[in-house]
């Protein structure tokens, strides 16, 4: 009797909230991690990338599917190898009234390398600009040392800030790659109190207060579409319990992140849905491909078996990753041939590049041939708490292993520690994934699969030292081949070649779930950024 | 009783000291901060330069003893995450942790006095047991599975209060605080409640014994043959003599509250020191977390020491000892 009342009670609340239409035009997003800083230089990361489009454009917009569009410039083009000119919108302002031209750019590179104690510099996409030339406000032309065609991409990674707003004549800014001189810079302090807030993106930073949210309003003056929310309000819920809980409680409308094992109650409750779509990070095992005997391998008398190709091929047709995205996944995954979805620049028309076929007979003959008719043991180290069930899919690979004789355990461990072991190579074989910031195929190649090579900036991730030369030339032609259709086949090829040589073993591609309201809806990103000028109102 | 306080603070710096040790080369071994907080696209000679930049690549004891010498002159350090003073971060969400803790400490009053007073009025009737069975749960429910249960309630079904999250806040001399707004308060029951059950059954269990103890004493006996009403003895006479331990324990769990709020701040989303905290080992992050736990550590010594002095005003026994031994 008294829960029915209670029952109708909360109903007549529920229904009563709708009715009020201050509440229309707001927006209550539970974010699933939260940004470091509001300083759009302060910390190359996930969450604070997301952040920085709010209010700080780039001269080159990327879209749900990481395609390049203009944004502050209209249009750019190599002027010859080492050259590129960018045309800039006209009539642009940041919130504090100042017009956008070409020195506000020049001067947001000048910050980037000194921002006092980031973890994480820009500079990884500012290094290959050398030197800056400004015939006209309106017009930008960048000097490269060599052929450099991803710099557009590159110039969609980080924000511009205004010049004039911080007392800096943009006209007499001196560049130089090592530093621009003595220039007056905000503090990154100063963008968290909103004061150094000043940017062209369509929303204004209203607050940002650690641990308890940010609030964002609506910039009256944007350039673009008006953003279709007057106010923003994000809430970092980083547990998952607790994010879902908040959506079913009415006290946000949008989550990032629902954990898969909560998409079906979410689904079928009334007035909420889950939108999903594939994202560019792909989960993959990395084999030790350099020590001997490798720290995590038994009963092969100190040898290597994962420098014999046959091994390697062995392992990969051993797992079957149709089942791996059907249990453990829910479906809620794409089955991986290449590091890359099809469909993005570099990676393979759809259906190319298969998913390597699950066939334990032949993998077990591989075995045999390679010297290992009794298999050995293995160890596969694996975080727990980074990807998306991450420790239950190395459990499954483990078991799928084992049916082929490879005693497989698993060294599942949280991320923290991970990593830290990973980069001392620890592991003979670990899971991780890689999510490819440029949206194109050279970031996994140039990251995972490259010889390490610190002058080249190759490798940086590859810590199953994978090495072979006909996979670095190709990356290194394409990566100095400015015609798209040229530079797209050859990292096509360079990303055959590898997976010919089974140099690393792509599980799956994860998909990114959102859940909110049914009141509005969003089109799903494949960088997995949550951006509320782009969720819109259901009509 | 100099000695004796000069003996309790040196003792308390010995194990600030330690603390900071262990604390400092126990995150050193689990990993290193930046292999977590630099971009993947980072290419290998960026990383070699951000470990540089944060001293990373000096030896372990140089580090420490960097530390030590920063620290002596009262700079625990920047953290690694968000390039903030450590000390001005963990003040940041301070606040919010203490008044989570004293409402925590009211709710827990509030609840476990009348609670407990009638539990030891009733003792052998099914009401006091019925009591006593209920603080059990209290004492072994775990709290991130209450914290869940009151959020599945009274926010998903029933929809009355905020799930998760702070809510407006007022600044009281230059403190930003959610106990004094309306919206500010809802936001803070549920959480209140889930920190204050461990202690309302304390209070409870507490309540319950002094009454049983002060029932048989001459002066409720007096108070009833004078005619006293019997709320007014439990309410009034009782209450004012099994006050004085309920009060000491509460002082020294109030420590533990403020410091180990960890779990429901986690499960609320609650803007405190303990997410802080948790957010913090994650990432590594060094100078928050050893400065975090120096300051758990100075709110336990100095509570401890208050009490000692109390008693020691209070009981001369302990001057005795303190002096001697």
């Amino acid at each position: 009797m008294t829960l029915r009342y209670l029952r109708l009670t909360a109903l007549a609340v529920a229904t009563a909230l709708p009715a009020l239409p201050a509440l229309a035009q707001d927006l209550r997003i539970g974010l699933a991690a939260e940004p470091s800083s509001a300083d759009p230089h302060f910390h190359n990361l996930g969450p604070n990338n997301q952040l920085r489009r709010n209010m700080f454009e780039s001269l080159v917009g990327s879209d749900e599917q990481q395609k390049l569009f203009p944004q502050l410039a209209t249009s750019w083009r190599p002027l010859d190898d080492t050259r590129w000119e960018f045309k800039l919108r006209e009539g642009v302002t940041f919130s504090d009234g100042s017009a956008f031209d070409a020195y506000d750019v020049v001067y947001s590179v000048c910050r980037i390398p000194g921002v006092p104690d980031s973890p994480s510099l820009f500079t990884t996409y500012t290094k290959a600009i050398k030197d800056f030339e400004v015939p006209d406000p309106m017009t930008l032309i960048v000097h490269t040392a060599a052929p450099y065609p991803l710099l557009p991409t590159e110039f969609s990674t980080w924000g511009i800030i205004s010049a004039k707003a911080n007392g800096v004549d943009g006209a007499s800014i001196d560049f130089s790659p090592e530093g621009c001189g003595d220039l007056a810079y905000p503090e990154s302090q100063a963008f968290n109190e909103g004061a150094a807030a000043i940017g062209t993106g369509p929303f204004l930073l209203e607050s940002f207060r650690r641990g308890e949210g940010i609030e964002l309003v609506r910039n009256p003056d944007y350039w673009g579409d008006a953003a279709p929310w007057e106010r923003v309000s994000m809430k970092p819920l980083t547990s998952d319990g607790p994010r879902v809980a908040a959506l079913f409680a009415g006290d946000v409308d949008f989550i990032e992140n629902p954990p898969l094992q909560d998409l079906e109650r979410i689904n079928s409750e009334g007035g909420l849905q889950v939108v999903q779509g594939i994202s560019n990070r792909v989960i993959y095992l990395h084999m030790d491909h350099e020590q001997e005997p490798s720290p995590m391998i038994t009963g092969t008398d100190g040898k290597n078996p994962l420098k014999d190709v046959r091994v390697r091929e062995a392992l990969s047709i051993a797992i079957n990753r149709d089942a791996i995205v059907d249990r453990i996944m829910g479906g809620v995954a794409v089955a991986a041939g290449e590091l890359l979805p099809a469909g993005m620049f570099g990676a393979h028309e759809d259906g190319a590049m298969p998913p390597a076929p699950y066939d334990a007979d032949r993998a077990q003959a591989l075995l045999a041939e390679a010297g290992y008719p009794d298999g050995f043991g293995i160890t596969i180290g694996t975080p727990n708490d980074r990807y998306i069930n991450d420790a239950q899919v190395a459990q499954a690979v483990a078991q799928m292993w084992a049916r082929i004789g490879v005693t497989t355990e698993i060294d599942a461990v949280t991320a923290s520690t991970f990593f830290s072991r990973r980069n001392a190579y620890e592991f003979s074989v670990y899971l991780a994934g890689w999510g490819a910031g440029t949206g194109e195929m050279s970031s996994p190649i140039k990251a995972l699969v490259a010889t390490r090579d610190g002058d080249r900036g190759y490798g940086g991730t590859n810590r199953g030292q994978y090495s072979n030369p006909e996979v670095d030339d190709l990356l290194t032609k394409a990566l100095a081949t400015v015609d798209d259709d040229a530079r797209q086949e050859l990292l096509r090829e360079s990303s055959r070649v590898a997976m010919a040589d089974w140099a690393i073993l792509p599980l799956h591609f994860e998909v990114t779930p959102w859940a909110m309201t049914d009141k509005i809806t969003y089109a799903p990103r494949v960088d997995q950024y949550t951006l509320p000028a782009s969720i819109k109102p259901v009509q | 009783m100099l000695v004796y306080l000069l003996r309790r603070i040196a003792q308390s710096i010995f194990v600030a000291l330690a603390m900071m040790v262990i604390v400092f080369f126990g995150i050193y071994m689990i990993g290193n901060p930046v292999d977590i907080l630099i971009s993947p696209d980072a290419t290998p000679r960026e990383i070699e330069e951000t470990m540089a930049r944060f001293g990373f690549d000096q030896p372990i004891y140089i580090q420490f003893l960097t530390f030590v010498g920063n620290a002596l002159q009262g700079d625990l350090g920047r953290s690694f995450v968000h390039g903030e003073s450590a000390v001005t971060l963990i003040l940041h969400y301070m606040p919010a942790t203490l008044e989570l803790a004293a409402l925590g400490l009211i709710f827990s009053v509030l609840i476990g006095i009348p609670l407990g007073v009638y539990a030891g009025y009733k003792a052998d009737r099914w009401q006091g047991r019925a009591i006593m069975t209920g603080s059990i749960f209290g004492f072994s429910l775990p709290n991130f599975w209450v914290g869940m249960l009151l959020i599945l309630i009274f926010a998903v079904e029933l929809r009355w209060l905020p799930s998760t999250g702070r809510g407006d806040t007022v600044d009281v001399f230059g403190i930003r605080l959610s106990i004094f707004s309306e919206n500010g308060l809802q936001y803070m029951i549920l959480p209140a409640l889930t920190l204050a059950l461990y202690k309302a059954s304390l209070v409870t269990r507490l309540a319950r014994a002094g009454t049983q103890e002060a029932l048989v004493q001459d002066y409720v006996k007096f108070a009833r043959a004078k005619g006293v009403s019997e709320t007014r003895i439990l309410f009034v006479h009782v209450l004012k003599n099994i006050m004085i331990p309920i009060l000491t324990v509460l002082g020294l769990e109030l420590g533990s509250m403020i410091a180990f709020a960890v779990v429901t701040e986690t499960v609320f989303a609650w803007p405190g020191m303990g997410k802080l905290l948790i957010d913090s080992i994650l990432t590594l992050d060094r100078p928050v977390i050893v400065a975090y736990l120096m300051m758990t550590v100075l709110i336990f010594i100095v509570i401890n020491l208050v009490v000692d002095i109390v008693y020691t005003i209070l009981d001369p026994r302990v001057r005795v000892t303190g002096g001697a031994g």
